[in-house]
């Protein structure tokens, strides 16, 4: 323990578990994939599971609009001041994992702004099948690909399918209209990650993101537990 | 003073949230004004004299040791756009805390917590250069060079210009850009004696202009 250690500026680096004030910060996790894969609807969901027993902030990552920022806040998923949109300049990767500055701004000045919170939402903007994010600025990270977009695509793997903390295959309740073979899509997933964990969901369905909202709490209550 | 800590503040992939930015070149090829890589030259080269100039000279004062304070009001006062004004100062607190991770200095300490929302970003880039054991003209060689250098690179993405071209505009720019750091130079030594208000003031309108139709714009790639 340093309770006493003195800090010689106001800004926290990076991945530092704690705030300048010393207060363990939020628990960040990332959510990225490819372009209309349900990024943006599986973090309205998990806003509306987890917002009752937990304080939590959303920040987007748009591509060339606010749309993502803007559906939220039309949802009315969290008030307003618990959702930031960072502007990417053409390249989403590159604002989540090689120039994390502007997400870092967004993370702390939310939990300035709104804190103190237990958890940040970090979502992407779409992308490819190799964008994965900093360890710098998320503490885990889910990768969402969806049944429509081809299911070969945990069969090519990729930074994201092999080693994304969770892989979600979303939209499972179009499989049958596109044609798409899920007990393949799970093999392949396994088969490619090994002992990393895969949640097949439709937020049509009746248990919604109950899978990934448990894999989220089980991630705070590592983050929260003494060391 | 070391050539190799230049080249890595200078490094286009010196994560200090350049990338998002576009030196208002999204705003230029929208309104028809860059089509090509004859006007991303043009576009470059008036950029270089008017904000290149100002920005390489405040961060030389910088780098010289003036009060940072008194820099971020010159800045302020030569950025007519409220817009560009807050890019700056959104740019020059990420470069701070890029900075501050890489070259640990007290005085970059002090300015992070004189400006918790950012100083503008030639300022936090002349007192980086400081930290790293650079000198007045090499900080002015990073402002100016990166005041052409990121809008030539949006350009290649917003136009899906060659890139072998974009990097010809450069190189045939260098011989200006080596003329602006002397004077941006000379002046910052003036200002050390005379204060920052004899600092270049050169501007370009359409730039200010175009960075709030930009900033109000419902869709851009591109931040600034």
């Amino acid at each position: 323990m340093h309770l006493d250690h003195t800090h010689s500026g106001p800004v926290a680096l990076s991945a530092d578990a704690r705030r300048p004030d010393g207060t363990r910060r939020a628990l960040r996790i990332g959510l990225g994939g490819p372009v209309g894969s349900g990024k943006t609807a599986t973090v309205a969901a998990l806003c509306r599971a987890l917002r009752e027993e937990l304080s939590l902030a959303v920040v987007t990552n748009d591509i060339y609009t606010r749309e993502d920022a803007e559906f939220l806040l039309r949802e009315a998923v969290l008030p307003p001041e618990r959702i930031s949109a960072v502007e990417t300049g053409a390249c989403p990767h590159t604002a989540i994992r090689d120039d994390i500055s502007a997400n870092l701004e967004a993370v702390e000045d939310l939990e300035d702004t709104a804190g103190p919170l237990d958890l940040i939402l970090v979502e992407s903007g779409g992308d490819n099948l190799t964008a994965t994010f900093s360890k710098g600025l998320v503490d885990a990270q889910i990768f969402v690909i969806d049944v429509a977009g081809g299911d070969d695509i945990p069969r090519k793997g990729g930074p994201g399918v092999t080693t994304a903390d969770l892989l979600v295959v979303n939209k499972t309740d179009l499989a049958p209209y596109v044609g798409s073979d899920l007990p393949r899509m799970a093999a392949d997933a396994k088969a490619q990650r090994g002992e990393l964990p895969v949640v097949l969901q439709s937020l049509r369905e009746e248990t919604g993101v109950r899978d990934v909202a448990d894999w989220v709490r089980a991630r705070l209550a590592d983050w929260t537990a003494p060391a | 003073m070391s050539r190799a800590a230049l080249l890595v503040l200078a490094d286009g992939r010196f994560p200090a949230g350049g990338h998002a930015h576009s030196g208002g070149a999204e705003a230029a090829v929208r309104a028809g004004r860059i089509t090509g890589a004859g006007e991303l030259a043009e576009f470059c080269r008036g950029r270089l004299h008017t904000t290149g100039l100002v920005s390489a000279a405040l961060a030389a004062s910088a780098a010289l040791g003036m009060d940072p304070a008194g820099l971020d009001a010159a800045a302020d006062a030569r950025t007519p756009s409220p817009a560009l004004r807050g890019a700056a100062r959104r740019l020059g607190r990420q470069l701070l805390r890029a900075a501050r991770a890489t070259w640990p200095s007290a005085e970059l300490d002090a300015l992070a917590r004189d400006f918790p929302k950012g100083a503008h970003q030639p300022v936090v880039l002349g007192l980086a250069a400081r930290a790293a054991g650079l000198g007045a003209a090499d900080a002015a060689y990073c402002s100016a060079y990166e005041s052409v250098g990121g809008a030539a690179s949006a350009t290649v993405r917003l136009l899906s210009l060659d890139p072998l071209d974009a990097t010809g505009v450069l190189a045939r720019l260098a011989p200006e850009v080596d003329l602006v750091v002397d004077r941006a130079v000379a002046a910052a030594r003036e200002a050390l004696a005379e204060g920052p208000e004899t600092l270049p003031g050169a501007s370009a309108p359409l730039l200010e202009i175009l960075a709030e139709t930009h900033a109000a714009s419902p869709a851009r790639l591109f931040a600034s």
